[in-house]
């Protein structure tokens, strides 16, 4: 009893419920068949809604008010940058990183520039950022028909034992991610100052340089998501990163962390991912259009944050 | 005709209490028909409660309420005020910015409408504020955004005047003169008086005495949630006024404070600040070891001189010297203290959580030893302090932001009246740990509005409009003093 | 005098007019022919569309919420009006009008549970784009004839799409800026606690201003496939991008109550023609967002000097 109330207070256990629901009706329904691979499509797909939902989450826990939405820009150009610089050549494999995390820093420290100086709010911040930056990845980008180099086409669609190898590396990435969310000065401001931004600075956070780093961080994922989807899907294209606007807000949503700032959930992000997908693989398997999938996904959205949100003013 | 007339507010036994804190501890009131009602007391004497619960905002717990003979205590709300003819200033001020003042005076009249409801409003305030404020310069299209904070203030005042469907009986002035100049000050006091002629009653609270006994028919004393005195104006000098809101005075302690003083100048410097904004008054210095304390009525500058403190103590600030690490001790917990999510101990470990890494990781034994630490160094009172902050009752609550100061490697620490809503148990306790740590060679920088607190000072400070106007050391602390310097004879 | 003409709060009401004004200027000089009727109706063609759907995101920014969902929303009723408006009429009255419905529905959602609107309304953004999936799955259908007939209007001297845009911004102005209830709508936005303690339902207030901003979604929807004849679910992804980047152009605050139908209107023109002048200027239309967000950020730049000087 006690083991069980605990467990359903944890706000991640829901989207890994939901996960096997889904899963168990699609695999009813398939007649058993497919169970495997489904599980192993999404944890192909769901592994970059999990790199950007990582950085959007840091962004949300800061407090209500703070979203990162130039997420699909940045993954767009830095796909691009990457792929032109390593035109194909495993050589240059390094280099290409470096240019797309690069690329990452440069937004984000725009988009905190944009913050901070023009005292705007996130929201508007990253909406026009997000303009120059498409933008830049549209002109620099047109006609780009680069494939990527070998070894990173090779990498991100590597499987062991039918598990992505890229599903691991972003697992670690995510251990990573919650060790700097509870375990670091850093982790602890964030979740501080997302619980109340004046008694975080009266305690003596510092509180700006923690939001630059945040916007920082999102912005790199991004980055780094935009790298390995390319090299995924054999190329950069401009339209690469508009699913995972939706994508990285709902994953943090559905996941268990709060959109009132101060609690996170890292475990919920790989979850409501792999949710997310199933979901969309059981209504295709259902026979469901395009247009019931896409009212689903949204209502659900609408649904969970109805039952979590509003416990705390917002604003 | 009867006599007398039905009076206006007849309260009686109107009690409220704030968890344990008693705000109200069964309180008589009544206001007769063309009276000025002065209301006055110190910090907490439950002024604003009463006044409050007058207005509809809050509801009592206990007591019987009777508006104009109708007992109202079970429906009574905001609307309802409005409705009998109730009106309130509030000090904080309920304009709209983004609106005109026409359209502010508008919300309040929900019968302005239709064509021509734009010129009916503005007529309306404009007549008003030429009434009570002749040469006030404000247009009923100005934004109220656009306006000074003294020009709002008088907007807010004329509109609380203003009648149509819903009739006029008693308007509440909450220290309405504190954004006012001399003059319009003197203009309201006047009208005032004039509507009072006119059959409407008044409630009148303000820190200047001059303008209670000037302007009041009758004087209500507050103190401790309860009214200990009751006369007419004229019974009241300012003398008896300042000790019917005091008690009697006692002799300090003058054996241990004229120790202190003595050695006062061979002390290191902490903090030497003047309150920034208003010119004149003067500078507060703190030497390591004291404990200085920050009077006055609340609102009055206090916290904002802690805040400038706090904010010199990180960046730079020609105007204000402090010589080491500070931290604060919040007393609005909820905005400026607690954060709600988190368990006892990571409260405490906030402050100081770059002693605690082990390897670039907060080491959670560390901080669990913190925790147990201050757990039984100052008496939290928990089964476990990994159970949620707000699992504590509010004393409590606040002994674990005082954990989270004095455990910090703060040299001053500022305490912005932390003992709001606190139980004497563990006022007592933290009384003994302030001057402990203040003889082991802190600094403690000490907003209160409790007179008691300041006898545990080594100097006090009292603050008045945003200056420091009085500078006592222990042995001179008297509270009549510290009253006397918080209320102004004359604006 | 010149201090009131320069007062910071002058120039930033006079800031929207200034930009289309400087922008228009741009276009004349560098393309002369732009000067003419048939000029300026080619390059406005779009203005309308994108006004009424920037007055729409404006009633929701007033109450301190913004719209994510506006641009699919745009796009989901005009694919009802190519299709079903065009087809049963009645039918299509009535999809519409509960589309608006669930505007408010949604209004009335956000306020009960106190929810973070940009989260409501990008999860509805999936909603409508689905709906409208459905209605139409490949782009196509046909406007109704009597808006093509409105949207083709041919005025003596003045092109339609500016009579139009002025109707709209008076029309918005004066119920939203002059009248009695809409000094309410706006207080809420300003000092919502005044507002709810001066005896007025902040939850009907919510309400009404979602259903505004439906209703001009609908408009908007309507007159944009009165522009194209046809109609297609993705038509208006963009518009929620513009209509944002039209309420800021147009001098409104994102918190606060302080918007301005006026100058919303005006932030969409000046939006619609940024385009015609990249065009003009020969840069690739590649850099047409991109332009659009270096506007905003130079207008919001301004503002924030405008502000400091304000202290």
């Amino acid at each position: 009893m006690g083991a069980i109330s605990k467990l359903a207070a944890r706000p991640w256990i829901w989207s890994y419920l939901g996960l096997l629901v889904v899963w168990l009706a699609t695999v009813t329904f398939t007649g058993g068949k497919g169970g495997a691979e489904i599980l192993s499509a999404a944890l192909s797909f769901g592994t970059f809604t999990v790199i950007v939902g990582l950085g959007q989450m840091f962004v949300i826990t800061t407090g209500p008010g703070n979203v990162d939405l130039s997420i699909p820009a940045t993954i767009a150009l830095s796909g691009s940058l990457a792929m032109k610089v390593m035109g194909g050549a495993d050589a240059m494999l390094l280099v290409g990183l470096v240019v797309s995390l690069l690329c990452g820093v440069a937004v984000g420290g725009f988009n905190y520039a944009l913050i901070r100086l023009l005292r705007i709010p996130p929201i508007i911040a990253t909406l026009s950022s997000s303009f120059l930056v498409l933008s830049t990845a549209i002109a620099y980008g047109r006609g780009l028909k680069i494939k990527p180099p070998p070894m990173l086409a090779d990498f991100t669609t590597a499987r062991v034992f039918d598990i992505p190898v890229l599903a691991l590396v972003v697992a670690g990435l995510a251990v990573a991610m919650s060790v700097l969310l509870n375990r670091t000065i850093y982790g602890r401001s964030v979740l501080a100052i997302g619980q109340n931004m004046r008694a975080a600075w009266l305690a003596g956070i510092p509180v700006e340089r923690i939001r630059f780093l945040t916007y920082l961080l999102s912005a790199v994922l991004a980055s780094l998501c935009g790298f390995v989807l390319a090299g995924f899907s054999g190329g950069a294209s401009l339209n690469m990163g508009e699913e995972y606007l939706l994508a990285s807000i709902a994953v943090v949503v559905i996941g268990g962390t709060s959109v009132a700032g101060g609690r996170a959930n890292v475990p919920g992000i790989w979850g409501a991912a792999l949710f997310m997908f199933l979901l969309v693989t059981m209504l295709n398997t259902f026979g469901a259009s395009a247009g019931v999938r896409l009212i689903m996904t949204g209502l659900i959205i609408v649904a969970v944050i109805t039952i979590a949100g509003g416990d705390k003013p917002q604003r | 005709m009867p006599e007398a007339p039905l009076p206006i507010v007849d309260f009686s036994n109107v009690a409220k209490s704030f968890g344990a804190v008693r705000a109200l501890a069964g309180v008589d009131l009544t206001v007769r028909p063309g009276e000025c009602l002065g209301l006055v007391g110190h910090n907490g004497a439950g002024k604003s409660t009463l006044m409050n619960v007058l207005a509809g905002t809050l509801s009592p717990d206990s007591g019987e309420m009777r508006i104009l003979g109708e007992d109202i205590r079970q429906r009574y709300s905001v609307a309802l005020a409005h409705q009998m003819g109730i009106r309130c200033v509030f000090q904080e001020l309920s304009l709209c910015p983004n609106l005109s003042v026409a359209e502010n005076t508008r919300v309040v009249h929900p019968t302005i409408k239709g064509p021509g409801w734009r010129g009916r409003a503005g007529a309306l305030i404009l007549g008003k504020l030429d009434e009570i404020f002749p040469g006030h310069g404000i247009q009923p299209g100005d934004h109220v955004g656009d306006l000074s904070i003294g020009k709002r203030q008088m907007v807010e005042i004329a509109r609380a005047f203003t009648v149509t469907a819903a009739p006029l009986h008693l308007v509440i002035l909450d220290e309405p003169t504190s954004s006012l100049d001399a003059v319009t000050a003197g203009q309201l006091l006047q009208y005032m008086r004039k509507a009072i002629g006119q059959g409407a009653s008044c409630i009148l609270i303000s820190h200047v005495l001059g303008e209670i006994l000037d302007y009041s028919d009758r004087i209500v004393v507050m103190k401790d949630g309860g009214v200990v005195a009751e006369r007419p104006a004229t019974g009241f000098s300012r003398d008896t006024l300042v000790a019917a809101m005091g008690t009697v005075a006692r002799a300090p302690a003058a054996g241990q404070a004229a120790q202190a003083a003595d050695r006062r100048e061979e002390r290191p410097l902490s903090v030497r600040v003047r309150p920034k904004g208003r010119p004149g008054g003067a500078a507060l210095e703190a030497r390591r070891g004291e404990v200085i304390g920050l009077a006055g009525l609340a609102g009055h500058g206090q916290t904002a001189t802690l805040l400038q403190v706090f904010r010199a103590a990180r960046g730079r600030d020609p105007d204000t010297e402090v010589t080491g690490a500070v931290a604060l001790v919040a007393g609005d917990r909820q905005t400026d203290g607690i954060f709600p999510l988190w368990s006892i101990s990571r409260n405490i470990g906030v402050r100081s959580l770059r002693r605690m890494l082990r390897g670039g990781l907060i080491d959670p034994a560390a901080e669990a030893e913190m925790a147990e630490d201050w757990k039984r160094k100052i008496g939290i009172k928990t089964p476990d302090m990994n159970d949620n902050i707000l699992s504590l009752s509010g004393g409590n609550q606040q002994k674990a932001l005082f954990a989270r100061a004095l455990g910090s490697d703060a040299d001053i620490v500022l305490m912005d009246d932390p003992m709001r809503g606190v139980d004497v148990g563990t006022k007592l306790e933290v009384y003994d740990l302030v001057r402990a740590e203040a003889a082991r060679g802190r600094t403690f920088l000490w907003y209160t509005t409790e007179m008691d607190e300041l006898k545990n000072c080594d100097h006090v400070f009292v603050f008045r409009n945003g200056r420091i106007v009085a500078d006592l050391a222990r042995a001179e602390l008297t509270e009549e003093k510290v009253l006397h310097s918080s209320f102004t004879e004359d604006a | 005098m010149l201090a009131q003409v320069l007062s910071p709060r002058a120039l930033r009401a006079a800031l929207p007019a200034a930009s289309l004004v400087v922008l228009l200027a741009a276009i004349f000089y560098i393309q002369p022919r732009a000067m003419s009727y048939f000029g300026l109706n080619l390059m406005l063609q779009y203005a309308v569309p994108i006004a009424l759907a920037t007055i729409a995101q404006m009633f929701v920014i007033a109450i301190n919420d913004l719209d994510l969902s506006i641009g699919p929303f745009v796009g989901l009723t005009a694919s009802i009006g190519a299709t079903l408006l065009a087809s049963s009429p009645v039918l299509g009255v009535l999809a519409l009008i509960g589309c608006v419905a669930a505007y408010a529905a949604l209004g009335a959602l956000i306020h009960w549970r106190n929810l973070p609107s940009i989260v409501v309304t990008l999860g509805m953004s999936f909603v409508w784009l689905g709906v409208a999936v459905i209605i139409l799955p490949t782009p196509g259908g046909t406007a109704p004839g009597w808006i093509k007939a409105v949207m083709g209007v041919k005025l003596p001297y003045v092109p339609f799409p500016i009579v139009a845009a002025a109707i709209i911004a008076l029309v918005v102005h004066v119920v939203l800026m002059r009248s009695a209830y809409g000094a309410v709508l706006r207080g809420a936005g300003g000092n919502a606690r005044a507002i709810g303690r001066a005896g007025w339902s902040l939850l009907k207030i919510r309400m009404v201003m979602y259903a505004a901003a439906g209703t001009f979604g609908v408009l908007s929807g309507l007159s944009l496939i009165g522009l194209t004849s046809a109609a297609d679910a993705h038509i208006a992804d963009r518009y929620t991008l513009y209509s944002i980047a039209g309420v800021i152009l147009g001098g409104g605050e994102f918190v606060g109550g302080r918007v301005s139908p006026i100058g919303a209107v005006l932030g969409a023109l000046t939006l619609t023609l940024t385009g015609s002048f990249l065009i003009f200027l020969k840069i690739s239309p590649d850099w047409q967002i991109g332009a659009q967000g270096a506007i905003l950020i130079i207008v919001l730049a301004l503002r924030a000097l405008i502000k400091r000087r304000e202290g």
